[in-house]
């Protein structure tokens, strides 16, 4: 196994003229969250879907938990989880039947599927819902239903795809929560993602997957490093002022300040996230400058792609998008 | 490999492998059925929601139009129209199994069964057992309610062929059901078959004997699948069949065997081949 729980050597998939895997590579090693970061249609769930055995892959070769995947599927699947875009449970059946229903389709027998849907139950905050149709659960619960569903047999990996997509913040941060704790127990999780919030909060390496390949494996840190992590960014009134908004985000800047001339906007990577807004915002109304707009922006996963493949996340490529004139101040 | 896992605590959870892999068939399809066994548990009125059709229209057509209704070559109306209401009560069910076909698949509940280590076949042999059980408690009700509005059938080695056939033409169905639950895009899709299915049990010998249409359309009637089941299970409850001298009239009970036994033939493959590919 070399150390890595599930690894993957260039995957290929295609439907058709579409490669939806194209070479794709990722090595996951054991005890912590990985997340696969990409935007709709980059292959992250063909990818989910070939590693969980529930797709067949046309080349390349997949490990799951030491296991090939197109070889062995059978034993590979009592060793993971698998959490997809929807809550897979049974919405007429109640948690506890759901989770019971599951436990003896994992051949736990009736006995010990019982035992363990009240141990789970009770570890993912579901006792007292237990006994309630699964269909009036809130989006968080329900998921935390799916979770607890694929974690049965304490797998050696959970894959996640794309836990949070249509939750509210409540049931975002519930999941989170449940993703910490399983992880604390030493579950290993592939979670996707469409999220730079969300990959940065949970895992503590990502990779990042655009048009089936692999392009980037790094450090939440040191991914945002790459993009510059958070900006300063300032709007003006008016043309002349650009210069003096230049000099006054360059003091605080982590990098080269730019100015967007279109949009009268100024804008920085900085490190000291408080400081660097109250020291922009104090030097501008010392002289006086008059501001349309001043604040913070966290890169958002659009940001990543731009700067890693120099295109949009949305599919058609923007050969103009280089409009911002680059400035150098002070 | 050891089926075995461990969470944080070092506890595992063993899975039992003493038994071989007919064993786990068996019984994940076992497990299949009782998680649609317990649907009806959860929800008992679910299945008076589908069987609301028939019910209806045994009371409309037997009390409504009851007197107006003739049966070609004489008898009475409502003894004639019972067993065609046992085989819309069959037609009907095929609609719940793709609904809950095309539920399961876009939920991901299928993905799952699929991602755990039961055998794929349960997933579907599950849903086709849970069926055939829910159909008998359908015809249950059907017949008791008939039973009640004066219904009183041949008993003996005739009706259970009759039963038997309706049976059979649920069976047939079921693949119609599970390929249909696999091919539509989405659950809502599904409500919309009765649009389908609801002009295939008019154009057939349920309602009027295919004598009583225009030439064409009792030609139709006559090749109708439904018809031949009818037609036969009215011969085999005593009730006046109205039929005439045309083929498929006069063998109406090889054809309420035949037709079921081609239709399995060809969806059976289908429905098993759409759900393999699911992989692909």
């Amino acid at each position: 196994m070399d150390g890595h729980v599930v690894l993957a050597e260039g995957l290929e998939k295609r439907y058709g003229e579409k490669r939806a895997l194209d070479g794709f590579d990722l090595a996951v090693r054991p005890g912590a969250v990985h997340g696969l970061l990409g935007p709709n249609g980059a292959g992250k769930t063909t990818a989910v879907r070939i590693l969980s055995t529930l797709l067949r892959l046309d080349a390349g070769r997949a490990t799951v938990a030491g296991l090939d995947v197109a070889r062995q599927p059978r034993e590979v699947r009592t060793r993971i989880g698998l959490t997809g875009q929807y809550a897979a449970v049974d919405e007429i059946l109640t948690g506890r039947q759901n989770l019971e229903m599951f436990g003896r389709l994992f051949h736990l027998g009736r006995k010990r599927a019982r035992l363990r849907a009240a141990q789970l139950l009770r570890q993912f905050d579901l006792e007292a819902a237990a006994d309630k149709g699964a269909g009036g659960y809130s989006g968080g619960m329900r998921r935390r239903l799916d979770l607890a569903a694929s974690m049965i047999l304490a797998p050696a990996v959970l894959f996640l795809d794309e836990p949070t997509t249509g939750l509210d913040p409540r049931g975002r941060g519930e999941v989170w929560q449940a993703v910490r704790q399983l992880v604390a127990d030493g579950t290993t999780v592939l979670l996707t993602t469409q999220y730079l919030e969300e990959a940065d909060k949970l895992a503590s390496r990502i990779t990042v997957i655009d048009q089936g390949r692999a392009i980037v494996d790094d450090t939440p840190d040191g991914l945002k490093n790459r993009v510059g992590g958070d900006r300063i960014e300032v709007v003006l009134r008016e043309r002349d002022h650009v210069p003096y908004a230049l000099q006054a985000v360059a003091r605080v800047a982590h990098g080269q300040p730019e100015a967007d001339m279109a949009e009268l906007r100024v804008h920085a990577p900085v490190a000291d996230r408080v400081g660097s807004l109250t020291e922009v915002a104090r030097f501008l109304h010392e002289f006086g400058i008059p501001v349309e707009d001043i604040g913070l922006r966290r890169p958002s996963l659009d940001d990543v792609f731009l700067r890693l493949t120099g295109r949009r996340t949305e599919e058609e490529p923007t050969p103009d998008q280089a409009q911002d004139t680059k400035g150098a101040a002070a | 490999m050891s089926a075995q896992a461990a969470d944080g605590t070092g506890r595992t959870y063993r899975r039992r492998p003493r038994h071989g892999r007919l064993f786990w068939t068996v019984a994940d399809c076992w497990n299949v059925v009782r998680r649609g066994l317990t649907h009806y548990r959860r929800q008992p009125v679910s299945i008076l929601w589908q069987l609301a059709f028939p019910i209806l229209s045994v009371l409309l057509y037997g009390y409504v139009f009851g007197k107006a209704m003739q049966v070609p070559g004489g008898g009475d109306y409502k003894t004639f129209l019972m067993p065609g209401m046992f085989v819309m009560t069959v037609t009907m069910g095929f609609i719940s199994t793709a609904t809950i076909f095309v539920h399961d698949s876009k939920k991901g509940v299928i993905d799952r069964f699929r991602s755990m280590p039961m055998a794929p076949s349960a997933v579907v042999a599950g849903r086709g057992a849970t069926d055939m059980i829910v159909s008998c408690a359908e015809l249950g009700i059907m017949m008791g309610t008939a039973y009640g509005m004066g219904w009183r059938p041949d008993g003996g080695i005739p009706f259970v062929k009759a039963v038997a056939l309706l049976l059979a033409l649920r069976f047939a169905l079921i693949w119609v059901g599970v390929w249909l639950g696999l091919m539509l895009p989405s659950p809502e899709q599904a409500g919309g078959l009765f649009a389908i299915v609801f002009p295939l049990t008019m154009i057939s010998s349920i309602y009027v004997s295919p004598q009583q249409m225009p030439h064409w359309l009792g030609q139709v009637a006559l090749w109708n699948p439904l018809s031949s089941t009818a037609s036969a299970t009215r011969a085999l409850f005593g009730a006046p069949t109205g039929t005439g001298t045309s083929w498929p009239e006069q063998h109406a009970l090889l054809l309420a065997g035949v037709w079921p036994a081609a239709l399995t033939l060809m969806f059976l493959p289908l429905a098993v081949r759409r759900f393999q590919k699911l992989s692909r």
